[in-house]
């Protein structure tokens, strides 16, 4: 058994070997595919991103009568967070909105100069509710008018910005399903690609299994070392892959930064290189593995 | 030792390669198909080592049904076959040495013993210097007896050859020939398919007439006779 497997896996480091070219050229094409699935992946995090800082910058906010009193808004606040489709709330006291607007017109001393002319603070308490989907705003919209808390509401900028809320929100979920599709349909290519080179490797050799089988190799024998291949096929694409993805995003990756700064693809691709290397081995294994695995089948039967 | 019992390979409607065929091979037998090409010699060979399966009939060995063993049984019958053909069927990214040694590594035999025997089979064929040659660096006679070194290293019970000689020169022709007689002498059965009429009366052993898929005659010893 031990002697077998030796052997196995001896005739498959040899035959990758003597096989140059085709081994050159099989690896290369999965070498694409790996680096077409790796982008895939990358185009994926640098979508989300996008798409969930978009999200992120959507929410509704509820503005309170000056007359409110506040213990009521914090026991809206919480009434309103155990919704399930909400996400967090923020509340803005009514000193804090003056605070906020007198920082952002601080230059502004004709605003500066009225304010103080009218004495009070005109300013509303509201709170900031963010939802967890974007879909979700309309509900939450439709439950806070019909709290016992109506009375103490001045207006919900829900219905002001509503068409805007969910058309974008329509945009981004148009995105992401289509942006999956995308990416699968482009995988499912770079299979196919990967796996019709792996299939005429095998075919250029289907005399020499045939050969084999008939001087009374069982089957695992035959296969044993085209696994073998395909396993080295699978490992050195990774390896070429990643060197090809490393000095590439060193490239990409600032100028990407200069315009998106939410999304840091240097810092991803390194924050989570172990689970890259991996990921690209596991793909880069599999596909050679499997592709011989499926290609060799018909011709086992002699 | 062999038997084919009743045994039919139809293609297609139009044309069978073999119609009942009936014969026996006992052990230690030289016996030599002949036959014009497409008379059915290879067809009853692939018969034997289950390249093929018979429409019709059954083909024993030591008293086995061959078509009925599973699988994965296949490759201990053809452990026990060593089979020779044509094209010699080398494995090109192998060496000599390596291509006979496969044949031992599919067994599982030892290293040591291939170490020991496959240098021996190569002097046996004559090729003792040759190992370290790939078949592209051989000539066709040298191909065909490193394929004889193979099919011999694992002492098989039964060598069958088709057209061996098919692709090689007078002399080859009878290297390979001789090849196969101390084979037999050495005890194992030889089954040789061949339309060369010099080597079958040459030989006078026995002979087993094929003609359009029908066996027409069997003698021993016979000579070569296609009306």
């Amino acid at each position: 058994m031990i002697t077998t497997l030796k052997r196995i896996f001896s005739a498959g480091f040899l035959n990758f070997w003597r096989n140059g070219w085709l081994s050159t050229a099989t690896v290369l094409i999965m070498t694409i595919t790996l680096l077409v699935w790796s982008g895939l992946l990358l185009l994926n995090v640098v979508m989300t991103g996008i798409l969930d800082s978009l999200a992120s910058k959507i929410d509704i906010s509820v503005y309170f009568s000056l007359d409110a009193p506040e213990p009521a808004i914090k026991d809206f606040q919480q009434k309103i967070q155990q919704l399930s489709q909400v996400a967090d709330t923020e509340y803005i006291s009514r000193d804090e909105a003056i605070d906020v607007f007198k920082d952002k017109h601080s230059g502004d001393s004709t605003l500066v100069a009225s304010l103080q002319e009218l004495g009070s603070n005109p300013f509303e308490a509201s709170l900031n509710i963010r939802a967890k989907e974007t879909g979700q705003y309309g509900s939450i919209a439709d439950f806070i008018d019909k709290t016992e808390f109506k009375n103490i509401i001045s207006k919900i900028n829900f219905a002001e910005n509503k068409t805007a809320i969910e058309r974008l929100s329509h945009i981004i979920s148009v995105t992401r399903q289509s942006g999956l599709v995308l990416s699968l349909i482009m995988a499912f290519i770079a299979i196919l690609v990967a796996f019709n080179t792996v299939r005429l490797a095998i075919y250029s050799s289907r005399e020499e299994i045939s050969v084999m089988k008939l001087v009374g190799a069982s089957n695992w024998f035959v296969r044993g070392p085209f696994i073998m291949e395909g396993t080295l096929h699978g490992v050195f694409s990774s390896f070429f892959a990643l060197s090809v993805m490393i000095p590439a995003l060193g490239v990409i990756g600032p100028r990407f930064n200069s315009f998106l700064p939410e999304i840091n693809l240097i810092s991803y691709f390194y924050g989570n290189i172990w689970q890259i290397v991996l990921l690209q081995t596991a793909a880069g294994v599999a596909l050679g593995v499997f592709s011989s695995l499926i290609a060799i089948r018909r011709y086992l039967k002699v | 030792m062999i038997r084919f019992q009743n045994v039919s390979k139809i293609y297609n409607s139009q044309s069978a390669a073999l119609r009942d065929v009936s014969f026996s091979v006992d052990s230690g037998e030289f016996i030599s198909l002949v036959g014009r090409s497409g008379a059915g010699k290879s067809t009853l060979l692939k018969l034997l080592i289950v390249e093929e399966k018979p429409s019709e009939g059954r083909v024993y060995f030591d008293k086995r049904d061959v078509h009925k063993m599973r699988p994965h049984e296949v490759p201990f019958l053809r452990r026990r076959i060593g089979a020779i053909f044509q094209d010699f069927k080398l494995l090109p990214q192998k060496t000599a040495y390596e291509n006979i040694a496969f044949a031992m590594e599919v067994a599982g035999k030892p290293k040591t013993e291939i170490h020991h025997d496959v240098p021996l089979v190569l002097d046996l064929v004559g090729l003792k210097d040759k190992g370290n040659n790939f078949p592209r660096e051989l000539s066709g006679g040298e191909k065909q007896r490193v394929a004889i070194a193979r099919a011999l290293v694992h002492r098989p019970d039964v060598i069958v050859a088709d057209e061996p000689t098919g692709n090689l020169d007078p002399i080859n022709t009878w290297d390979v020939i001789r090849l196969l007689i101390k084979i037999n002498e050495m005890g194992t059965t030889v089954i040789l398919a061949t339309h060369d009429k010099e080597i079958i009366n040459a030989l006078s052993r026995r002979v087993v007439s094929l003609d359009k898929g029908a066996v027409i005659r069997d003698e021993n010893p016979g000579r070569y006779i296609l009306s």
